[in-house]
């Protein structure tokens, strides 16, 4: 396209008075002919004036030297022109207090500083809008693939199913049993999920499987087990077999790269693998089905407690402090106290479940009807913790479970023994009607042990409600356990990615696949692949369709920007995508290892091979890549790097020093916004220009500023670290590793490393930011101008 | 386009209205939108992002709601299928699924699409109203901002000015013709497949729990405590006594102020045990030696990530956790110290403890409980909206439908979206 800039500069809102308009008009190159001021330019005849001339002039690339583009936007929306917003409003005149005592003796009274800085923003914009190509939507060769692949046979896979169906697509679940339905259907009643949330229902399972069995929209196979994931949203090509048994597609276990290296995983055989060679996580199988999306709902399974000395402490709070001397861990059953593994009728809450489920309430000691039945919520030992991966649902089925003791026998008694009993929300209502039942004895207390005493048990607690140190003799005792996320233990995804088989750094998340964004519960480091149910957090039944659905949305919704060309969140409907200039690729492979969605695998090479439905559009690649081979239309080494050379940097005015911040567009550049907004100064020796994410800097935009004569750089972006804020999960902490590598190459270069620094900002510390960059300017006053200056 | 222009030329079939503009809102419309569904996103205040915007942080994680807010607002910048109007309030919803005839009503704002957000007209203005963003406990100017990052950013006149000189002192100061003090309501008639309710909900009124003191000043609630916390709350974000502005060493967090209570309000309001524990760190970045006692029934950390937060909590020794519901809250007139009653629940024995404030852990009411929606739409006793799944058609989404986090919120607006697109799927 040949590109026909039109400038407009804005007078109002103070830019008026506290800039020489006409001087800065002036440093509009000569080549761009169309270069307009108006008083208001978000007036009707403002933007009128913009259409005109892109009706009549042919003006197709604006550039709008006025507020910050994170406002008026839809005012200044010349889709699909090229819009590029010049922030003279937010970024120079309101967050730039003028000096009065240097304000010229003659001519405009404006702040030498703060004209420079107007300059400059509008050099950059009009060298940027330069370097911007339009934007075409990626359409892959192949037609987007609707399908939606279930994995898992439960409430929750089938609900999901049945969401997806009814909104019109096919859904294919797959479960490794002989029959889907899975532990619901071993369930004897279900907690209430309506007002008055008093009676236990009958369970939902059964006609949630009669309706998914019934729709001609889905397809159950039991007995299956996904093998290999191949491709990307949209085009997935997915391999399956039997249970337990081997398959020449199973994906290969991913070989650890050793500490340090950075290598990624390589399955072995895999370097001389061929594209046929299942060896090779790039071979397709012929005989692999298609999905456009995936849906994972495999659960949860059983803590197992006798495993808890292996994995000692995380829900434990303090474990005794003597059996760390004593012995080692391993051998050390936590729950000794409660008489777990030694007692036969001490069972855990799953195996009560199932044998209330299938009918009476015996005690597996003697087969005789249980008629009196404790439940223990809380190992004690010092700690009000529950047990290791409970939730309000275990409060909710010792609720429950107390209610079928009852219901067998008038005559029997349940006691519930917990620290804290957790029935959220209108549960309460629950809770309220089963301390009713005078059979059911609920109390806050300390459980010390659990005893054969003759053919019945014994359990003393301490610090209850029924006295101080009490002794219960029951027939039997349930241990509250939690639900394990089975994606703990096991990828089960099987994908078919150079970064590995299943989702990353879920030690994050004690094995679920949890998003880590409160607002956004079902963002995915997978694209195309959603998690609902109880692999995304312990959930009741009824929440586990509420989460499928959602689930089920997500999925469609890939789908469909996948087909539209655009990406889904967080940067949705964007239709930009890398695009990779291969023939200068040294195969580095450090896009595809460092890429936080797993967009990219390589071949044998090492060459990138891209799947533009996995990509998020953040830009980390282009960041990554030391050839700078990889570029969007609108986002490119290019178009950053014309920005940063269009910087005018004085030669010898020491007070002049410059300063370049890359400041993330997410929440650092609305930080910044704010900071306008509030009048709050900053420094005016600071040129800043927003980026998608830290993780898309290049190196080559810092070596632009330096040789420039720049004085220091400033990189401002979320927060890293376990609680990361970064919507791109790794790229500001992507930034942070190099830019410490990058204070090495400076040393090399007898440049202070000093002048190179990133920090970490959440949005709502926009008055932080004055102090933080006047201690940046400070530590470059105190290393002094750049040597190269003027070279 | 511009609020106006929408307004002038709406969409009229096939699409989902959404009521309400706070998180569990924008995301139904924002996952209905990403599908390709048109959406009318209808929001009665001036600005999008409802209670959320008022809190410093979510729990656990310690993170500004304002993060996640400016991602949404842009996916609805990005998306030319949603389209959304403030001040806008539906007045009646009528037809069946897949087909509703609905009207809103578009409050004036009296300032149009010209502004510019300069903030002139607020210098001008004189009179100050209380501030119902920061709970009335400061004021704003009669022509003001929602609050510094409002979607849309655009400046409000309050009615109360209309017809003063303050109003003429506006009208002058703009330069930019954005205030127009003629501005009537106007009627909006949309057709639309299905409707979600994202009502939300609004805190429990304290001064109705007659025991727990909130007629003293050194009483707050939990969102109060949300607003003194918050960098752009009355007091930029710090923490003091609201009577004299003093710093705080001994500070009592009374829980369940109204839930789990028969007079006030049965169920349990889900959020405030995490909010509790997360206002706590809120007064430990601030105050490294303050005495922070919680009392409580059950702290009701519902999952892992909760408890491992609840845990770290614990850890704090000057964090007092007490376990027992509060009888009393006392002040002292002199001091205007505040004592806080209760029983310990386990041993019977009565615990004083005097402080420099409290707050109360006020539950959610929905703001369905006393204002009827438009519609055949259906409340359960306690004024949740009940969703009839199974015709369709009309759903109720977050703190409208239950008690919920906001990470439940979400997961259940994501869900209704679909549910919405399958009434018209089917249709």
């Amino acid at each position: 396209m040949e590109k026909k800039l039109g400038v407009y500069i804005c007078k109002g809102c103070g830019l008026g008075e506290a800039l020489d308009i006409e001087k800065l008009e002036k440093k509009v190159p000569p080549k761009v002919k169309i270069r307009k001021v108006h008083p208001i330019l978000c007036s009707p005849e403002g933007v009128d004036l913009i259409k005109n001339d892109m009706e009549n002039e042919g003006v197709n690339t604006v550039v709008i030297a006025a507020c910050s583009r994170r406002v008026l936007w839809d005012v200044f929306d010349f889709r699909p022109a090229i819009t590029e917003r010049v922030n003279l409003r937010e970024g120079v005149v309101w967050s730039h207090k003028p000096r009065e005592d240097a304000m010229p003796e003659e001519g405009p009274q404006v702040d030498e500083w703060i004209q420079e800085m107007a300059q400059d923003y509008l050099r950059m914009g009009i060298a940027g809008a330069e370097k911007i190509e339009p934007t075409e939507p990626y359409k892959p060769e192949e037609e987007i693939n609707k399908r939606i692949m279930v994995m898992g046979g439960g409430v929750t896979g089938l609900s999901a199913a049945l969401e997806v169906a009814k909104a019109g697509h096919e859904a294919v679940v797959i479960e490794k049993e002989t029959k889907v339905g899975g532990f619901a259907t071993k369930m004897r009643k279900q907690t209430p999920w309506a007002y008055p949330y008093e009676d236990l229902q009958e369970p939902v399972i059964e006609q949630i499987v009669k309706e998914a069995e019934a729709n001609p929209k889905i397809t159950i196979r039991t007995e299956t087990e996904v093998a290999r994931v191949f491709g990307a949203p949209g085009l997935y090509d997915v391999s399956f077999k039997a249970p337990g048994t081997e398959s020449k597609w199973d994906i290969p276990a991913p070989v650890e790269a050793a500490e340090g290296a950075e290598a990624p995983p390589q399955p072995p055989g895999a370097d001389e693998a061929t594209p046929d060679n299942p060896a090779n996580i790039l071979a397709k199988d012929p005989e692999a089905e298609r999905f456009g999306a995936i849906i994972l709902a495999t659960g949860w399974k059983p803590y197992e407690l006798k495993k808890e000395a292996e994995e000692p402490a995380e829900a434990e709070g303090e474990a005794p402090k003597e059996a760390e001397g004593e012995a080692p861990k391993e051998e050390e059953p936590t729950y000794e106290h409660l008489g777990f593994g030694a007692i036969p009728d001490v069972v855990t809450n799953v195996a009560f479940e199932e044998m209330a489920g299938q009918g009476k309430i015996l005690r597996l000691s003697d087969g005789k009807p249980a008629g009196s039945v404790a439940f223990v919520q809380c190992p004690g030992q010092g700690s009000d913790a529950d047990f290791p991966y409970a939730s309000s649902i275990t409060s909710m089925v010792a609720l429950k479970q107390a209610k079928y003791v009852r219901e067998d026998n008038p005559d029997a008694k349940a006691y519930i023994f917990y620290q804290h009993m957790r029935t959220l929300g209108q549960n309460e209502y629950f809770y309220k009607s089963i301390q009713q039942d005078e059979g059911i004895f609920l109390t806050k207390g300390d459980v010390v042990s659990v005893s054969q005493n003759g053919d019945g048990l014994v359990l003393e607690a301490n610090d209850t409600l029924l006295g101080e140190n009490i002794k219960v003799a029951v027939d039997m005792v349930v241990l509250g356990t939690g639900m394990v996320p089975v994606t703990r233990d096991d990828p089960i995804l099987n994908l078919a990615y150079r970064q590995g088989p299943g989702f990353k750094d879920l030690d994050l998340f004690d094995g679920y696949a949890d998003s880590n964004f409160i607002c956004f519960p079902y963002e995915t480091r997978r694209t195309g692949i959603y998690v609902a149910g109880c692999v995304h957090r312990a959930l009741g039944i009824q929440e586990c369709r509420e989460d499928a659905t959602g689930a089920a949305l997500k999925a469609i919704q890939c789908l469909e920007s996948a087909n539209r060309g655009v990406a889904v969140h967080p940067r949705s409907w964007d239709m930009t995508f890398p695009d990779f200039f291969f023939q200068r690729c040294t195969q580095c492979k450090r896009c595809t290892e460092e890429c936080p969605f797993g967009a990219l695998d390589d071949d044998e090479k090492g060459t990138p091979l891209t799947n533009p439905t996995r990509c998020r559009r953040c830009g980390i690649c282009m960041g990554a890549c030391p050839e700078r081979i990889v570029n969007f239309s609108d986002y490119s080494i290019d178009s950053i790097g014309s920005m940063v050379k269009a910087i005018d940097v004085p030669e010898d005015d020491e007070e002049k020093l410059r300063v370049l911040i890359l400041a993330c567009e997410n929440d650092a550049y609305p930080a910044l916004d704010i900071c306008g907004l509030n009048r709050l100064s900053y420094n005016a020796h600071v040129r800043i220009i927003p980026v998608r994410c830290l993780g898309s800097v290049n190196v080559v935009w810092i070596k632009d500023a330096l040789s420039k004569g720049m004085d220091g750089i400033l990189m401002v972006g979320c927060k890293f670290g376990d609680d990361y804020q970064c919507h791109f999960i790794k790229g500001s902490e992507l930034a942070d590793i190099r830019m410490d590598k990058i204070g090495e190459a400076l040393v090399s270069l007898a440049l202070e490393k000093e002048r190179v620094q990133q920090i970490q900002i959440a949005i709502d510390e926009y008055d932080k930011l004055p102090g933080m960059i006047a201690e940046f300017m400070e530590v470059i006053h105190g290393v002094g101008p750049n040597p190269f200056k003027g070279f | 386009m511009t609020e106006e222009q929408r307004a002038e030329d709406p969409i009229k079939t096939g699409s989902i209205l959404v009521v309400g503009g706070g998180i569990s809102g924008l995301t139904a419309a924002l996952e209905a939108a990403e599908v390709g569904y048109e959406v009318f996103l209808v929001e009665k205040e001036p600005s999008l992002g409802g209670r959320v915007a008022q809190l410093r942080y979510y729990f656990p994680k310690l993170c500004p709601p304002t993060c996640g807010l400016e991602i949404n607002f842009r996916r609805i910048k990005e998306n030319p299928k949603i389209h959304y109007f403030t001040l806008a309030e539906v007045q009646s919803v009528s037809g069946s699924p897949g087909s509703y005839d609905v009207t809103v009503k578009l409050n004036p704002r009296y300032v149009n699409e010209k502004c510019t957000c300069c903030g002139e007209c607020e210098k001008a203005c004189m009179a100050k109203i209380p501030n119902a963003f920061n709970f009335d406990m400061d004021s704003t100017k009669g022509a003001y901002l929602p609050h510094e990052m409002a979607f849309p950013m655009r400046y409000v006149i309050s009615p109360k000015i209309l017809g003063t000189d303050d109003a003429k002192r506006c009208v002058e100061a703009c330069q930019y013709d954005a205030i127009d003090l003629e501005m009537q309501p106007k009627t909006m008639n949309l057709k639309v497949g299905a409707v979600i309710f994202a009502t939300g909900w609004k805190p429990y009124d304290a001064s109705k729990i007659d025991n727990l003191g909130f007629q003293y000043r050194n009483v707050v609630t939990n969102m109060m405590m949300e607003r003194l916390a918050a960098p752009n709350g009355p007091t930029s974000g710090k923490i003091s006594r609201p009577s004299d502005n003093m710093g705080i060493s001994r500070i009592a967090f009374v829980q369940c102020a109204g839930s789990r209570d028969e007079n006030h309000l049965p169920y349990c309001s889900y959020i405030c045990c995490m909010a509790s524990l997360k206002q706590a760190t809120y007064v430990r970045e601030q105050y490294p030696e303050a005495q922070i006692y919680i009392f409580y029934i059950d702290i009701r950390a519902p999952g892992q990530r909760y408890e491992k937060f609840y845990k770290k909590i614990k850890e704090d020794e000057n964090i007092f956790l007490i376990k027992g519901k509060v009888a009393e809250v006392q002040e002292d007139p002199s001091s205007r110290n505040i004592t806080v009653v209760a029983e310990n629940a386990v041993t019977g024995e009565k615990i004083q403890e005097t402080v420099d404030m409290a707050v109360l852990a006020t539950g959610m009411v929905p703001t369905t409980a006393d204002t009827k929606l438009p519609g055949d739409v259906r409340c359960d006793p306690d004024g949740f909206v009940v969703s009839d799944l199974a015709q369709g058609g009309v759903f109720a989404t977050g703190c409208a439908a239950k008690p919920l986090d906001v990470t439940s919120s979400n997961q259940h607006a994501t869900g209704v979206a679909l549910k919405a697109i399958q009434t018209l799927v089917s249709r």
